[in-house]
C-alpha cells in the first residue's frame, strides 16, 4: 500500500509541477495577480508530495519490502539500518527521486523567502523552476520508477555495493546534489530575468546566497567524495580525474566562477549578460554531470544502470533545457543594458579574468571527459584521457589564476593601481621566494611542478592573510583598533579570506604530499617490522572478524617511534557476501603534519602478506583546505546583507565600493 | 572607453583565453591519449613497443603467480593472450577468470609491463572495453546486462 500511496504522490506532484510552470508564467506576462500567486502555492504543496513519495520509498527501504522492485534489487536485511537508508538513494531511481525532492525543496524555499522579490520575477522563478521539475518527475514517471512492483516477491535482497557502504559515501550524494540542484536556482533567476528583460543590483544580490550556498553543498560533497576515495580504495590516491568526478568538478568550476562574477552585478552593475550565461552553464554542467554518471555510458562505481532510453530521455532533456536557455538568451541577451564602466586593472578587471580562466579550466576537464565518448562514437576507437591530459591542460590554466588571486583583491574597484597593490604584497613574495629556496634544497628530486605549488600555496595563504592585515590596517595603527576593524568587517569580507587561505592550504597539501611521499609495498608476516618515515610498524598479529553483514581478515600493527608507543593500526579486508565483493579497510593515523597510511593486500599462500605502507606528509591539507572554504563560504552566507535579503527593488545605483 | 571599446576588448580576452586553452587541448591529447586494445589487436596490429595502451580482457584462469608484491598474469579476450607483470597492490576486485584492464608499455619480447591495474568492478559487471574486446574475439557468453 505504502509504495502505491508514493506512486500516487508523485503523479499528483506531476500534475502540481505542470501547473505551476504554465499559470505564474501566463499570470507574470498578463499583470494577475491572482495567477501570480498559484506558484506559492503549488511549491509547497509539491514538496509535500514529493516529500511523501520519497518518505514512502524511505519506508519500503527500513522494513525491507522485497515486492518494490527497487529495494529488491538494492537491499537486504542484513544490512544495517543506516544503509539500508542510504540505499535509498544509492540507486539510480532512488537517486532521481532525491535529485527532484531537493528541487521541491529550493523551489518551495523561494517560495517562502522571496516575500521581498518583485512579484512578476517570483513567479517567473518558480515557474522555471517547475519546468525542470516537469522534465525530471516525466523522466521518473516513464523510464526510472522507483515503486514499481515485484510479483512474487523474493525472500531477499541483492544488496548494496560494498564499497557504497560507507558512511562517507551514504552522504556524499546527498551533499552534490543539494550542490547540482541549488544551481537550479541560479538557472531559474537567469532565465526569469531574461524573460523579464532586464537584471539589477538587487536581482544578484538574490543570486549571489543561493549559488553561494549551492557552492558549499558541491564543495563538501566533492570533498567527501575524494576523502572517500583516499580511505576506501586503498591505493592511498585521492582525486583520478574519473569522468564521475569530472562531472562534480565541471559546475563546480562554473559555479565558482558565477559567485564571483555575482559580485560584480551587485556592487558595479556590469557583467551582467556574462553572469547569466554563466548560470546558465552552471546548471547546464550539473545536469550533464547527472547524464554523464546516470545514464551509463561511463562505467564506475556510480554507474548503476545502462539503459538507452534513459540515456536517450535524459539527452533530450538536455538538449532541450541548454538549447532552450540559450536561445533565450541569443535573444534577449542583446537587449540588455550594459553597466558600469571599469578599466582593465581594477577589481572587476581582475575578476573577469577569474571568470575567463576558471570557464577555460572547466572547458578543458569538459573535453577531456567527453572526447572519449564522441571517439568511441565516431571512429569506434578506444582511448582513456588520464591525469597527464590534465597535468599538461588544467595546470597551465589555473596557475596563472592563483598568482592574480592574491593581487585581485587588493585592487580597488573601477580603476586600480598594479605597481601599488604588487608592493603591499612584497613580504609575500619574500615569504613564497623563501619557499621555493626551501624546497629545492630539502627535496631530493624536485620538478618545477612541486617548486610552483609551494610557491603559489605560500603566495596564495600569505596573501589572503597580507589582505585582510591591509584591511584592519594591523601594525600601522594600534592593535586594539585593528581588532575592532576586524569586528566590523563585513562577513562577506572574512569569508573571502577563510575560502582564499582554504584555496592556498588546498595548493600546498596536494603539492608536499605528492612531492615528499613515502612509499614501501612489501609483503610481510607476523612478526616482521615494516618502516616508514622514521616509524617502526610491527606486525603483531593477523585474524578474522566477524562484522554485521561481512568478515573482516584483520591485522594488527603496532606503531613505535624512537621506541615509544604512537599508535596501532588495524588494517583489514572485508569479504561480503550479498554481493559477493571485498573491499580494503585501509588503517590511516592522519595528523597535521602527515598521515601513516597501511592497507592490507593478497596473501602469498605461504604465511606472508603483502602490504601497502605510505607515509603522506600534510596530505590531510588537502581537504581541509576545502572545509577552510567551505567555512569561508557560510560565514560569507551569514553576512547581514544575505540574511535580510534583497532590498525593494531601486532605480539607483547602490553606493559603489562601500565594504567589498 | 566606450562601451563599445570595452565589450570589444572582453571579446577579444576571451578569444585570447579560448585559443590558449584549445591550443593547450590539441597538445595534451597528442600525447596523453592512451589506446585500448585487445589481446587480439596487440598480435594483429604490431604496436610499437614503449607506447602507453590499455589492454582489457579476462584474467586467465591459473595464470596468476604472485612473489611479494611481483605479479604476473595473463590477460586472453579467449582467443589470443598477452603475458603481463606487475609490481604493487592488485585492487580488490582482481581474480583468475574476471574482467580486468591494465595500462602500460609492451617490450620488445612480447611482455606487457602494467604500471596500473583497474578492476574497480562489481563480479555481476564487466568494463564494457573488455566486453567488447570478447565480442569481438567472438568469445562473448554473458547476458547483454554487461556494461553497468
Amino acid at each position: 500500500m505504502i509504495p502505491e500511496i508514493g506512486h500516487f504522490a508523485l503523479v499528483l506532484a506531476l500534475v502540481v509541477m505542470i501547473v505551476q510552470a504554465v499559470i505564474p508564467q501566463i499570470g507574470a506576462a498578463t499583470g494577475r495577480q491572482g495567477w501570480m500567486k498559484v506558484a506559492d502555492m503549488a511549491a509547497m504543496t509539491q514538496v509535500l508530495l514529493v516529500g511523501i513519495a520519497f518518505a514512502a520509498l524511505m519506508t519500503a527501504y527500513i522494513q525491507s519490502d522485497f515486492s518494490v522492485l527497487n529495494v529488491a534489487e538494492n537491499s537486504h536485511t542484513a544490512k544495517p539500518l543506516l544503509y539500508k537508508i542510504t540505499g535509498v538513494w544509492a540507486n539510480h531511481e532512488g537517486s532521481l527521486l532525491l535529485w527532484i525532492f531537493i528541487l521541491a525543496i529550493y523551489g518551495a524555499a523561494v517560495a517562502v523567502f522571496g516575500d521581498n522579490l518583485p512579484p512578476t520575477l517570483k513567479a517567473r522563478v518558480l515557474a522555471v523552476q517547475a519546468t525542470v521539475g516537469v522534465g525530471f518527475l516525466l523522466f521518473i514517471l516513464a523510464t526510472s520508477n522507483p515503486f514499481i512492483r515485484l510479483d512474487p516477491a523474493p525472500l531477499q535482497g541483492n544488496g548494496l555495493n560494498p564499497l557504497l557502504q560507507d558512511p562517507g559515501l551514504a552522504f556524499h550524494p546527498p551533499f552534490l546534489y543539494l550542490g547540482y540542484v541549488g544551481l537550479s536556482i541560479a538557472f531559474s533567476f537567469s532565465i526569469a530575468a531574461l524573460i523579464e528583460g532586464r537584471v539589477d543590483p538587487a536581482w544578484a544580490r538574490w543570486v549571489r546566497p543561493w549559488t553561494l550556498t549551492a557552492w558549499i553543498f558541491l564543495t563538501i560533497g566533492i570533498g567527501i567524495g575524494s576523502y572517500w576515495a583516499y580511505y576506501e580504495l586503498g591505493w592511498g590516491g585521492w582525486w583520478f580525474w574519473d569522468p564521475v568526478e569530472n562531472a562534480s568538478f565541471m559546475p563546480w568550476l562554473a559555479a565558482t566562477a558565477l559567485l564571483h562574477s555575482a559580485i560584480v552585478v551587485e556592487k558595479r552593475d556590469a557583467l551582467k549578460n556574462w553572469t547569466i550565461l554563466l548560470a546558465i552553464l552552471a546548471f547546464s554542467l550539473s545536469l550533464l554531470g547527472t547524464f554523464i554518471v546516470r545514464s551509463g555510458v561511463l562505467n564506475s562505481v556510480h554507474a548503476f544502470a545502462s539503459d538507452p532510453t534513459r540515456g536517450f530521455f535524459i539527452l533530450l532533456f538536455l538538449a532541450s533545457v541548454v538549447g532552450g536557455a540559450l536561445f533565450l538568451y541569443a535573444l534577449r541577451a542583446p537587449g540588455m543594458k550594459l553597466g558600469g564602466v571599469f578599466a582593465p586593472i581594477s577589481r572587476e578587471g581582475a575578476l573577469v579574468l577569474n571568470n575567463l580562466l576558471l570557464v577555460a579550466a572547466a572547458a578543458t576537464v569538459l573535453i577531456g571527459t567527453l572526447y572519449p565518448l564522441f571517439l568511441d562514437a565516431l571512429t569506434g576507437e578506444k582511448v582513456s584521457v588520464g591525469p597527464p591530459f590534465y597535468n599538461a591542460t588544467f595546470v597551465p590554466l589555473i596557475a596563472p589564476l592563483l598568482a592574480t588571486l592574491s593581487v585581485g583583491p587588493m585592487l580597488p574597484w573601477k580603476r586600480g593601481d598594479l605597481a601599488g597593490a604588487l608592493s603591499r604584497l612584497k613580504a609575500v613574495f619574500a615569504i613564497a621566494f623563501l619557499g621555493a629556496v626551501l624546497t629545492l634544497w630539502l627535496a631530493a628530486d624536485v620538478t618545477p611542478l612541486s617548486i610552483l605549488g609551494i610557491v603559489l600555496g605560500l603566495w596564495l595563504v600569505f596573501g589572503a592573510l597580507a589582505e585582510f592585515a591591509d584591511r584592519i590596517k594591523l601594525f600601522a595603527i594600534p592593535l586594539e583598533k585593528s581588532v575592532n576593524r576586524a569586528r566590523g568587517l563585513p562577513k562577506s569580507a572574512w569569508g573571502m579570506t577563510l575560502a582564499h587561505v582554504g584555496v592556498g592550504v588546498m595548493v600546498l597539501g596536494i603539492t608536499i604530499s605528492d612531492t615528499w611521499q613515502d612509499e614501501v609495498l612489501t609483503s610481510a608476516r607476523p612478526g616482521d617490522t615494516l618502516q616508514v618515515a622514521g616509524y617502526d610498524l610491527e606486525f603483531q598479529k593477523i585474524g578474522t572478524v566477524p562484522g554485521p553483514n561481512y568478515q573482516a581478515l584483520q591485522a594488527t600493527f603496532r606503531v613505535t617511534r624512537d621506541g615509544e608507543l604512537v599508535t596501532m593500526l588495524y588494517p583489514s579486508v572485508r569479504t561480503f557476501t550479498n554481493p559477493p565483493m571485498q573491499t580494503t579497510e585501509a588503517a590511516i593515523r592522519p595528523t597535521l603534519l602527515g598521515d601513516i597510511y597501511l592497507a592490507l593486500g593478497e596473501p602469498d599462500g605461504d604465511g606472508a602478506y603483502a602490504f601497502r605502507l605510505y607515509y603522506k606528509p600534510f596530505v590531510i591539507w588537502i581537504w581541509l583546505g576545502g572545509l577552510f572554504m567551505a567555512i569561508g563560504g557560510l560565514v560569507s552566507l551569514a553576512d547581514r546583507r544575505h540574511r535580510i535579503g534583497a532590498p525593494v527593488r531601486r532605480r539607483a545605483r547602490p553606493a559603489p565600493g562601500a565594504a567589498e | 572607453m566606450s562601451p563599445k571599446a570595452r565589450r570589444m576588448r572582453f571579446v577579444l580576452i576571451a578569444l585570447a583565453a579560448l585559443f590558449v586553452a584549445s591550443g593547450l587541448i590539441l597538445y595534451a591529447l597528442d600525447d596523453n591519449l592512451v589506446y585500448f586494445y585487445s589481446p587480439t589487436d596487440v598480435q594483429e596490429k604490431h604496436i610499437a613497443p614503449d607506447t602507453r595502451i590499455r589492454i582489457g580482457g579476462l584474467v586467465e584462469e591459473g595464470s596468476v603467480v604472485r612473489k611479494g608484491n611481483d605479479v604476473s598474469f595473463r590477460v586472453t579476450d579467449l582467443s589470443n593472450s598477452i603475458p603481463v607483470r606487475f609490481t604493487g597492490a592488485l585492487p580488490d576486485l582482481f581474480r583468475e577468470g574476471q574482467g580486468v584492464v591494465t595500462e602500460g608499455k609492451l617490450t620488445a619480447d612480447g611482455v606487457f609491463i602494467a604500471s596500473e591495474v583497474l578492476a574497480k568492478h562489481d563480479e555481476k559487471y564487466m568494463p564494457p572495453e573488455v566486453a567488447d574486446a570478447l565480442k569481438r574475439s567472438g568469445q562473448w557468453q554473458g547476458k547483454e546486462a554487461g556494461g553497468s
